[in-house]
């Protein structure tokens, strides 16, 4: 799998998203405390392993009942994919939880979380791990939102968030 | 065509700003495109496209059952409509009953195609498009011009005008701005809105799936905050199991932009839960309108299994000058002509089809596989059928139809054309006639026609025979060209005889939907040319090589001709084309040219037919490169010159400008000639370049080839 992450980073970062890889849980927290207080406002954080695992996290202030309303005043949107495309740098999130929707969606940034063993090289080989009858909202994502609706011009960040930064972490269950 | 259809023309193409953007977006559309492709094999993809959507397309009421059952047993409620009423209809109770005051969408070509938010409005909701496209053409009162990208068509500073004048007064044109404008004005209708109304890109039968490809992220707003989803889904847009979404998911969005995958693509499978916990309210209404009368139409049927990615449009000659809305409110472009026909009706094609200059650019790059010219001819003649052949072209074709009468005529025509021929050109005609040498000089006919000529060359005798097949164009105006492939290939050894009773191929009735006529002439061919045992029919004409090699029999097809059918094989078998023959007789050793001489630096522009149905861009490459020539590629050699016969005569003020790119590119490589394989293409660019007064020289390759020969 380790051969996979540079072609997905190259993907990913052509289409305008940011990637970041950390060697365990507890640098990648650090990284996301950090990123929190640099883009500053608050920050909401969708349900997932990651968080269930990451102990207490209520001094960050960070909320984790993801309404319609925390998510829309949120900056920071967290939450965690299941899967990651190399070929084309495309995240897959099972999304039927609301909240996992509301944190990738409506904040201007959006962090996702990605175990490093969860790459696979393409649709092909993900389109059989999916149980639509169970997942009834999967996600596909790739890069921020875009538009190039006005004379062709690629504009980042419409209806959805204007930054993606994806970061793995090695040795998190999935 | 209608005045009205005229006066959209010269108002489109009198639009700077549209042919600008355009023209830019097409040539970067090819780039990017191309790119997107990288290491994947198109073909393979496009086949598999079509497999599962020719399979859908063959089954849709069951794949129809199956996906409602799915759906409902998960919770959804489907609803099938035939006709655009019910659709409207469904919608309109539905927010009713559920109290509903505001609707965002996201895009939805379903929902254009029946004018749904005008029949909400009407009474009295309140409807957001939230696609920034589609919002802007929302609030403008227009109607896409793109399928892809609606608000292709407005630049900056009229999207500017529009807000200022629709939303909010002190907009500026600057896009980035623009774009964040449009997200705070509409992040609030998201989250107000009682209802969302989406499309689907696909509707998975085996697991009651929606498949969503959006780039701004509003689809799945629309699909997440309201408590009510409402889909709705043309009936083409399913296909039988979850694993075909693949090969649609990956030419989907590499075709319609050039991306490898868009930012989001959101599988729906049954109702989610509302942000509130509460279950959210999921109708799927699946839209025949014409889609199942398509489906048993023989020839139609091939158009379901488009997907909307609009590459038709991007790469179409004609689009690029004109745009989206000379075609019509709704679909537009190659595939929207075909649609238009059925979702609409076939006679508000009548003007629009005539638009199709029949390069085959959008049967290259379909990934469908659907031979969208050949549907737009099955238009035309389907029309013909309908309302009659005008009275000029049908008098023309009866000329045609006898070749006495008609090759009489055009020796007539030599005669008559001498006040206004000066070196072999016609610069200018009098009156009504003085359109067609605006912007380019016409051949003169030619004094002796090559079939005089013929019986002069003293032909080697040989078991190897092969007919040359002229055209009318070589035969009556271009007879050097005949005198060089005739040339070469006794060079080469081989016996040509020249059968005297072929005649018109029959390419300008076809094009024109007079497929009688065209059969006609078919069985002239087939008479003549089969006369004597020859192992080639060779021509030097594209058009003319695929009318023998295909068109006599897709024609035959058409009419239910089954007699001459036999015949129509065997000379189909035989056809083949000037360059791949001559090539193939250069392999074999059997013709060489000088050598030893720095000749000057040739571009060669690709002929539409000879490229995209002969599929024969490298053999006249590969000759004029051994006969010495420097080949130095222009920009956009595969793009069609303008002529396309009869559209040059019919269509001007959109062969013109296509022609005016051709000699820019031409011009731009500094080569001091240019060949082409097609008398056709050598009468648009030679009579173009002669207006210009270039010192460009216009050659068949022949004409290049024959002048090298050992």
């Amino acid at each position: 799998m380790d051969d996979l992450f540079p072609s997905f980073k190259e993907k990913a970062e052509a289409a305008s998203a940011e990637v970041h890889r950390f060697a365990g849980p507890a640098q990648a927290l650090s990284f996301i405390l950090e990123t929190a207080r640099e883009l500053g406002g608050t920050t909401v954080w969708a349900p997932g392993r990651f968080l269930a695992d990451a102990g207490n996290l209520e001094p960050a202030g960070f909320t984790f009942n993801v309404t319609t309303e925390a998510a829309a005043g949120a900056t920071l949107g967290i939450s965690q994919a299941d899967w990651a495309l190399a070929d084309t740098g495309t995240l897959v999130l099972d999304s039927t939880g609301a909240a996992q929707r509301l944190a990738s969606s409506l904040p201007r940034v959006h962090l996702a979380l990605v175990g490093a063993d969860r790459i696979l090289p393409g649709l092909a080989e993900v389109l059989p791990h999916i149980r639509p009858e169970k997942a009834g909202y999967l996600a596909m994502i790739t890069g921020p939102s875009r538009t190039a609706d006005i004379e062709r011009v690629l504009t980042i960040g419409v209806h959805g968030p204007e930054r993606l930064i994806i970061v793995f972490v090695e040795g998190i269950a999935s | 065509m209608t005045t009205a259809f005229k006066d959209s023309i010269q108002e489109a193409l009198a639009n700077p700003g549209l042919r600008g953007a355009l023209g830019r977006f097409s040539v970067a559309y090819r780039v990017s495109r191309e790119k997107a492709y990288a290491g994947l094999d198109f073909e393979a993809i496009r086949d598999r496209v079509r497999d599962v959507k020719a399979h859908a397309a063959g089954h849709l009421e069951e794949l129809a059952a199956a996906f409602q059952a799915r759906a409902e047993s998960l919770g959804a409620k489907v609803y099938r409509a035939s006709e655009p009423a019910e659709v409207k209809a469904y919608v309109l109770a539905l927010a009713k009953e559920r109290g509903v005051r505001t609707i965002v969408k996201s895009k939805s070509m379903a929902t254009e195609e029946i004018h749904l938010n005008k029949h909400l409005e009407a009474a009295g909701l309140e409807v957001y498009e939230t696609d920034l496209g589609e919002w802007i053409i929302q609030l403008a009162h227009q109607t896409p011009s793109h399928m892809v990208m609606p608000a292709i068509h407005m630049s900056k500073e009229e999207v500017t005008e529009v807000f200022n004048n629709e939303v909010e007064p002190g907009q500026t044109p600057d896009i980035p701005k623009l774009v964040k404008f449009a997200r705070a004005k509409l992040r609030p209708r998201f989250l107000a809105a009682d209802m969302g109304i989406t499309g689907a890109n696909i509707a998975v039968a085996e697991t009651g799936s929606l498949v969503l490809v959006t780039n701004e992220g509003n689809a799945r707003l629309v699909s997440t905050l309201p408590r009510i989803h409402v889909a709705v889904v043309g009936i083409e847009k399913l296909v039988a199991g979850f694993s075909d979404i693949q090969p649609i998911l990956t030419a989907l969005p590499r075709n319609a932009t050039g991306q490898l995958l868009t930012s989001y693509v959101s599988l729906i499978t049954g109702p989610t839960p509302n942000p509130d916990g509460t279950p959210k309210e999921l109708h799927i209404i699946l839209m025949d309108n014409r889609r199942s009368e398509m489906a048993a139409d023989p020839k139609f049927r091939q158009a379901l299994q488009c997907i909307r990615c609009a590459s038709c449009l991007n790469v179409c000659p004609v689009y690029r000058l004109v745009g989206g809305h000379v075609f019509g409110k709704v679909y537009t472009g190659g595939i929207g002509t075909i649609l238009t026909a059925w979702f609409d009706q076939l006679k508000q094609a009548d003007d629009i089809q005539g638009l199709c200059i029949q390069c085959g650019a959008c049967k290259d790059v379909c990934p469908g596989r659907i031979d969208i010219p050949e549907l737009i001819l099955e238009l035309r003649r389907r029309l013909v059928l309908e309302k009659g052949q005008g009275v000029v072209q049908k008098a023309i074709f009866a000329v045609v139809n006898n070749r006495r009468l008609f090759h009489s005529m055009l020796r007539a025509a030599s005669v008559a054309q001498k006040p206004f021929a000066r070196g072999g050109f016609i610069r200018h005609l009098p009156l009504f006639l003085s359109g067609l040498t605006e912007f380019r000089s016409l051949p003169a006919v030619a004094e002796k026609p090559f079939r005089d000529t013929f019986l002069q060359i003293r032909q080697p005798k040989s078991k190897e025979k092969v007919a040359f097949y002229a055209g009318c164009l070589i035969d009556f105006s271009y007879p050097e060209m005949a005198e060089a492939v005739v040339k070469i290939l006794n060079k080469a050894g081989l016996e040509v005889l020249f059968p005297e009773g072929q005649t018109c191929c029959g390419a300008p009735a076809r094009y024109n939907g007079a497929y009688e006529v065209a059969a006609g002439n078919a069985r002239d061919n087939i008479r003549a040319l089969l006369e004597e045992d020859v192992r080639y029919v060779v021509s030097a004409c594209p058009t003319c090589t695929v009318a023998l090699k295909h068109d006599f029999i897709a024609t035959f097809e058409s009419l239910g001709v089954d007699d001459a059918m036999a015949e129509a094989r065997v000379l189909a078998d035989k056809a083949i084309d000037f360059s791949t023959l001559v090539k193939q007789l250069v392999d074999a050793g059997r013709l060489e040219f000088k050598d030893g001489q720095e000749l000057e630096a040739i571009t060669y522009h690709d002929s539409c037919h000879l490229k995209r149905t002969l599929n024969a861009q490298e053999p006249p490459r590969e000759l004029l490169r051994k006969a010495g020539f420097e080949l130095t590629e222009m920009a956009e050699h595969d793009i069609c010159c303008g002529m396309a016969g009869s559209y040059s005569l019919k269509l001007p003020e959109l062969s013109a400008p296509i022609l005016e790119r051709k000699l820019d590119n031409i011009q731009a490589t500094g080569a001091g000639s240019v060949a082409m394989d097609c008398p056709g293409c050598v009468m648009q660019i030679r009579g173009g370049l002669d207006k210009l007064g270039s010192a460009v020289t216009v050659d068949h390759t022949a004409v290049k080839l024959a002048e090298r020969l050992k």
